[in-house]
């Protein structure tokens, strides 16, 4: 469905990616790992045009995207951003009916509404929250607007771009436990981006490790434990020797 | 040091200039072609108008207040030294109307607004919210420039109006309590005095400076640099620049329109 071919990207003298190859199945979940700065979140924006790759093909479903129509092509996707991206000046039920309140999708404002009290019971979020503002909110009822917002209009295609990121163990569980349901629920495709190795568990169906902007490994999650590739086994059992620098 | 170092930090500091003017070209032409071209947003630029227009009019009604005060007085003094006393309420009407109206507006709004606006777009750029209204399918540029950038233009020239009301007001006041100006006298100087052709031109002045500080304000937030220093420096520039452009434009406009 979605497929990089040796993507590059460079920031000035910095490259971040160097040819990344990469297929994601339709309906697949894919995880990909790597230590900060190595281009995780540049790979998601490169795909999104977020971020313009220098050299190298993307394609969804065959075609090539920078020459696919931009709204209908981002209609398709869905994200949940880092920090929750919220919008401030708008309350929660605003921000997660944002799609289904202005363009293609546009629906009348109750049902947007009601659409989006609906996403937030989903996200395990009661309708009481809808009115207050994002600033309102702790760390995890943000992230999990931001999820609902990501599913509002139900996208074929979700990104996750650290999702546990600045969560107890015990919100980051239910996070990773509600991404997981929520795509196998609606048979999306996923690309997830993280380093907690306990959300890979829980939500990838396929792994990708990224390290120096070249796609180091991929293979199923099961066999992740037992690769034998020196950069995630690294990397999974956080140790500080090994090929991956742990000054960078 | 090098014999050339000096010659080379001129030629950075021009091409650095040149290359922020093209950026700010771009970002003039990307605003203007999106001005005429749907979709809109009604409810942000209502927002947006509120907040600009509605908000701004304590500071620029207390500006120009004192502003007329202190002219009437400055104008009755100097006026002193060659007999002419006599055309406080004239002078005052023409100054404030042509010149110190709009810029006084201009660059209050500029403290308040531009600023703002630069905070605002450069905090939802380095917390990802502009990129997350790509992923919207929603256009930054139409969503959160034109918006802006329109209800200030609209915003800038009712502001600077009650602006000019209110610093004739303030010379009025000072006229008739402190130097003894007729309160009728007064009023009749000032009316009959003043043409179309003031009146309109300090409001055209007031649409560009409107303009220009929502334009300002919008590119340095779209292009903040990352963290609170980013944004910090984001939102000092965009002071700066509008108020070094207000400043410029006005001399321009000025030529246009009473030159020769």
């Amino acid at each position: 469905m979605i497929a990089m071919q040796d993507v590059h990207k460079a920031f000035g003298p910095k490259k971040v990616l160097r040819g990344v190859t990469l297929d994601v199945a339709r309906g697949e979940s894919l995880v990909i790992i790597g230590g900060s700065g190595t281009g995780k979140s540049v790979t998601i924006k490169c795909i999104l045009g977020l971020v313009t790759p220098d050299t190298g093909l993307i394609t969804l479903d065959g075609q090539d995207v920078r020459r696919a129509e931009r709204d209908a092509f981002l209609a398709r996707f869905g994200m949940l951003f880092q920090g929750g991206a919220l919008f401030d000046s708008l309350s929660v039920w605003q921000n997660v009916a944002f799609r289904l309140l202005r363009g293609a999708l546009k629906r009348p404002r109750a049902e947007a509404r009601e659409i989006a009290i609906e996403k937030l019971r989903r996200v395990g979020l009661t309708p009481d929250v809808a009115d207050l503002f994002p600033a309102e909110l702790s760390g995890g009822m943000q992230k999990r607007v931001g999820l609902a917002r990501a599913i509002a209009a139900e996208p074929e295609i979700i990104f996750f771009d650290e999702p546990t990121t600045g969560l107890d163990p015990i919100m980051a569980g239910v996070i990773n436990d509600l991404i997981r349901e929520i795509v196998v629920e609606m048979g999306a495709t996923a690309i997830t981006i993280t380093h907690d190795m306990s959300s890979v568990r829980a939500i990838a169906d396929k792994v990708a490790m990224l390290h120096d902007g070249v796609i180091q490994w991929t293979g199923p999650v099961a066999r992740m434990d037992t690769s034998g590739d020196p950069f995630v086994e690294q990397f999974i059992h956080g140790r500080a020797e090994g090929p991956i620098e742990a000054v960078r | 040091m090098h014999p050339l170092a000096p010659v080379t930090a001129v030629g950075r500091s021009t091409l650095s200039m040149l290359a922020a003017i093209g950026r700010v070209t771009i970002f003039l032409g990307a605003t203007l072609t999106h001005l005429v071209r749907p979709p809109f947003y009604p409810r942000e630029f209502l927002s947006a108008l509120l907040s600009i227009g509605w908000f701004s009019l304590p500071v620029v009604g207390l500006t120009t207040l004192f502003t007329g005060g202190a002219l009437a007085l400055q104008i009755y003094a100097g006026g002193a030294r060659f007999n002419a006393e006599a055309v406080v309420p004239q002078i005052v009407a023409i100054g404030m109307v042509r010149e110190l109206g709009p810029v006084l507006t201009g660059l209050m709004v500029a403290g308040r607004v531009a600023a703002s606006i630069a905070a605002e777009v450069g905090t939802m750029k380095v917390t990802e919210q502009i990129d997350a209204l790509v992923t919207l399918s929603t256009n930054p540029m139409k969503y959160l420039t034109v918006p802006r950038v329109l209800a200030a233009t609209l915003a800038l020239p009712l502001l600077a109006a009650v602006g000019n009301v209110i610093g004739i007001l303030g010379g009025y006041l000072v006229g008739t309590t402190r130097l003894d100006f007729n309160a009728a006298v007064y009023l009749t100087n000032t009316v009959d005095f003043l043409e179309a052709a003031d009146v309109v031109s300090g409001l055209v002045k007031a649409a560009v400076f409107g303009f220009i500080v929502a334009l300002m304000g919008c590119y340095h937030g779209m292009n903040s640099g990352r963290g609170a220093q980013g944004v910090g420096r984001a939102t000092t520039n965009a002071v700066v620049s509008s108020s070094i452009l207000i400043l410029a434009s006005n001399y321009l406009l000025t030529e246009v329109f009473f030159s020769a």
